[in-house]
């Protein structure tokens, strides 16, 4: 059998032009995407971007409950003056008893006066979790005793057993005012604990960034939209203006800036006053970012057209120009924000930023200014543990931001 | 070449006199003066105050002119090198820093010389191994200078030199060479505190310029004439050095703008925790103690020195790249 095949064949059904030009749903997906979600995407794929948002987003959760996280509160003082950090248990000589601390051995070393304590391996203080401990206000507000963690509530006493036959140890409870601590990064000088001063901390540094960086980007915003768009003079202006700025050299003129809040000011007020100074010298930058993307698009058509319209100024550079590249914007503003933190880290450690009660990273830091903390006490100095970390992430974020906000790039 | 020299002198003027005009309103800013400080710290004290004198001292300082009469007094004042007079050390601001400047700028120099000699060596190894090891690992260790705030890490060293090493602790050398002439061991001595402040200050500016390097150095070898040059068969190393690396070292150049400003910060708020004999001590004291000729003299003078540093490097940027002069001479 040779049946020869059609030499030419022609579908029956029906022929629908548009099916060529029909987007799969993948496809669909990604031109109609909004520019933030294509941004989103990139970003997923910037693993180190990815991980460092994660973190920022944790440090601002603890930072915004950081009256549940803190297990005791920024100001409680207790009679651990310069105690060292408590490392956590699992179990006591072979038997599992659950996350708990051993208890300080105080002793006075009466040729150097210095303190000394040990971990006393017969009190064990079980860490508490879900627990009521010292009280606070939330937020300034709601009364309330809630903790995630807090020191034990009682000491297990631990008894090694007198009676040779029973070898098994037996545990008592000691009394109420022997209750135990929980000191995991240790106490400053004043016995108070330092891993919560610092969670306390974490609400003013971090903060600092965020309300800093809002002020100089609407300076940037406004002030580099003005040069931009109307050019001439006002930009000739606003150039020398950022080129003086720029050549000062920062810190120094923070520190005068900082010098010149008045003292008798409320710890609020001197703290926005800190944030506008550093503020003050951060918009540079975006500024000229903003002109420079300015001058390029005010030529466009869509401008033009907007302008034969009779649209104001003001219209048209907020309507239709800048949002074209906010995402850029934001991406190099998060870039600054680390600046910020270490610039009001270094001010309140000179003294000349916020001064206490206010507890900033800074603050904390402070305390740790001289040679014998390192010789002494060098878990005062954790603080800056925080400020590294939080650093080192704002800058992989931004970076990975910046690629993703960055249209031409792939 | 000339042309643009005394261009770019020429700009340099109004952007001093701004400065001026702006540390002059800083150091104004706190209210009240000295005298009135200073007047309450003696009635505190139970001192009795003669009226007389106050006027008097009042009148010899110029505290009661108008604020631009006292402006163009200080302006002109530190133009013909009279920097005012120092009210907490009773002495003239001259005297007061005297050499404390030279060794800032010492430093700083010390300082970027420093900078260069690590991150250049870094920037183009990270750049030509873009994605290896050793450009993670270096970019890390970078980013981790540039994430440790200075004064930290001067408290950590200043520590560990003197447990390891035996350096005493803060200053620039030795105590007892303190009021010595200059001599041998005492330039070694100023050596080894040297190094301390040098590493401190260096670090965040190095992360920052490896950082641009690479980044520079990358987009450069991503050009062309780089494929170009690689199919006509040059040898890699001297294909980076005839072109991409020269493209590279002018903004190097340029990049000493943007150094100078973050080393002299850098360097104000280290001497703090070192104690150093420079200007940062002093600055911080003056501010607080609205010794206001001193520290507008300090603000100055730091300013001065970034804005001559700009013009340096904007000058051997000129030097370097031919683009830069013609567009200068060329007044559109």
């Amino acid at each position: 059998m040779n049946q020869s095949t059609p030499r030419h064949f022609v579908s029956e059904e029906p022929f629908d032009p548009y099916s060529v030009e029909k987007l799969s749903k993948n496809q669909e997906s990604l031109y109609l995407a909004s520019q933030w979600r294509l941004m989103w995407w990139k970003l997923k794929k910037h693993r180190l971007a990815l991980i460092s948002g994660f973190i920022l987003l944790l440090f601002y959760l603890v930072a915004a409950l950081a009256e549940w996280f803190a297990p005791y509160d920024l100001h409680t003082r207790t009679r651990f003056i310069h105690a060292p950090p408590q490392a956590i248990h699992l179990f006591h000589e072979g038997k599992f008893i659950g996350p708990f601390v051993y208890g300080y051995n105080f002793k006075l070393d009466m040729n150097t006066l210095k303190r000394e304590f040990s971990p006393d391996k017969n009190k064990i203080q079980p860490i508490r979790f879900f627990c009521s401990g010292d009280s606070y206000r939330f937020w300034g507000l709601l009364e309330s005793r809630f903790h995630f963690v807090c020191p034990s509530d009682e000491t297990l006493k631990y008894d090694p057993g007198i009676d040779s036959l029973n070898p098994t140890p037996t545990y008592s409870f000691m009394s109420k005012p022997q209750a135990g601590e929980l000191f995991l990064l240790g106490t400053d000088r004043l016995g108070r604990d330092l891993l919560s001063r610092i969670i306390y901390g974490s609400r003013i540094s971090l903060t600092i960034g965020l309300v800093g960086i809002a002020v100089s980007f609407f300076l940037g915003i406004v002030i580099g939209g003005l040069a931009g768009y109307f050019g001439g003079w006002v930009d000739a202006l606003v150039q020398r203006l950022i080129e003086v700025l720029r050549s000062f050299p920062e810190i120094p003129l923070w520190m005068a800036l900082s010098a010149v809040l008045p003292v008798t000011w409320s710890p609020l007020l001197i703290f926005l006053g800190i944030t506008i100074i550093l503020a003050l010298l951060d918009w540079t930058g975006l500024a000229r970012a903003v002109r420079s993307k300015l001058m390029a698009l005010r030529e466009e058509d869509y401008c033009t057209a907007a302008q034969l319209m009779g649209a104001k100024p003001g219209r048209i550079i907020g309507r239709h120009l800048l949002p074209g590249f906010m995402s850029h914007l934001i991406a190099s503003a998060s870039l600054s924000i680390p600046g910020m933190i270490l610039g009001e880290t270094a001010l309140s450690f000179l003294g000349l930023g916020l001064r206490p009660p206010i507890t900033s990273w800074g603050v904390l830091l402070n305390e740790a200014q001289n040679i014998n903390v390192v010789a002494l006490y060098p878990w005062l100095m954790l603080p800056v543990v925080p400020v590294i970390v939080i650093i080192l992430a704002f800058n992989f974020f931004g970076d990975g931001l910046r690629d993703a906000a960055d249209p031409y790039k792939n | 070449m000339l042309r643009y020299s005394i261009r770019r002198l020429l700009t340099m003027i109004p952007t001093l006199i701004a400065i001026s005009v702006i540390v002059f309103v800083i150091i104004q800013l706190p209210p009240g003066d000295y005298l009135e400080s200073h007047i309450a710290t003696m009635q505190a004290q139970g001192e009795s105050i003669d009226q007389k004198k106050i006027a008097f001292l009042r009148e010899q300082y110029g505290l009661d002119q108008p604020m631009w009469k006292q402006y163009l007094d200080w302006a002109f004042g530190f133009m013909q090198g009279d920097l005012g007079y120092s009210f907490e050390y009773d002495m003239p601001v001259n005297d007061v820093i005297g050499d404390r400047m030279f060794l800032t700028i010492l430093i700083s120099v010390v300082t970027i010389v420093f900078t260069w000699l690590i991150a250049f060596p870094i920037g183009i190894y990270s750049a030509t191994h873009q994605y290896s090891w050793g450009d993670y690992g270096l970019t890390f260790v970078g980013f981790i200078g540039l994430a440790t705030p200075n004064f930290l890490l001067a408290l950590v060293m200043l520590y560990f030199a003197n447990v390891y090493f035996g350096t005493s602790i803060g200053g620039l050398m030795d105590p007892r060479f303190i009021d010595e002439p200059m001599s041998g061991e005492k330039l070694f001595s100023i050596l080894e505190h040297l190094w301390i402040p040098v590493i401190v200050i260096g670090t965040s500016g190095t992360a920052a310029m490896i950082r641009r390097l690479r980044a520079n150095l990358l987009d450069e070898l991503g050009k062309q004439y780089v494929t170009t040059g690689k199919a006509k068969g040059l040898p890699p190393g001297k294909l980076l050095r005839k072109y991409p690396l020269r493209m590279a070292l002018n903004f190097f150049v340029a990049d000493i703008g943007n150094l100078l400003p973050s080393i002299i910060s850098g360097a104000e708020v280290t001497a703090v925790v070192l104690s150093l004999p420079t200007t940062g001590p002093l600055l911080i004291a003056s501010l607080q103690s609205q010794d206001m000729y001193l520290a507008g003299s300090f603000l100055m003078f730091l300013a001065i020195l970034t804005v001559l540093g700009m013009l340096v490097s904007d000058l051997l940027l000129a030097v370097l790249d031919p683009r830069i002069r013609l567009q200068g001479s060329i007044s559109k």
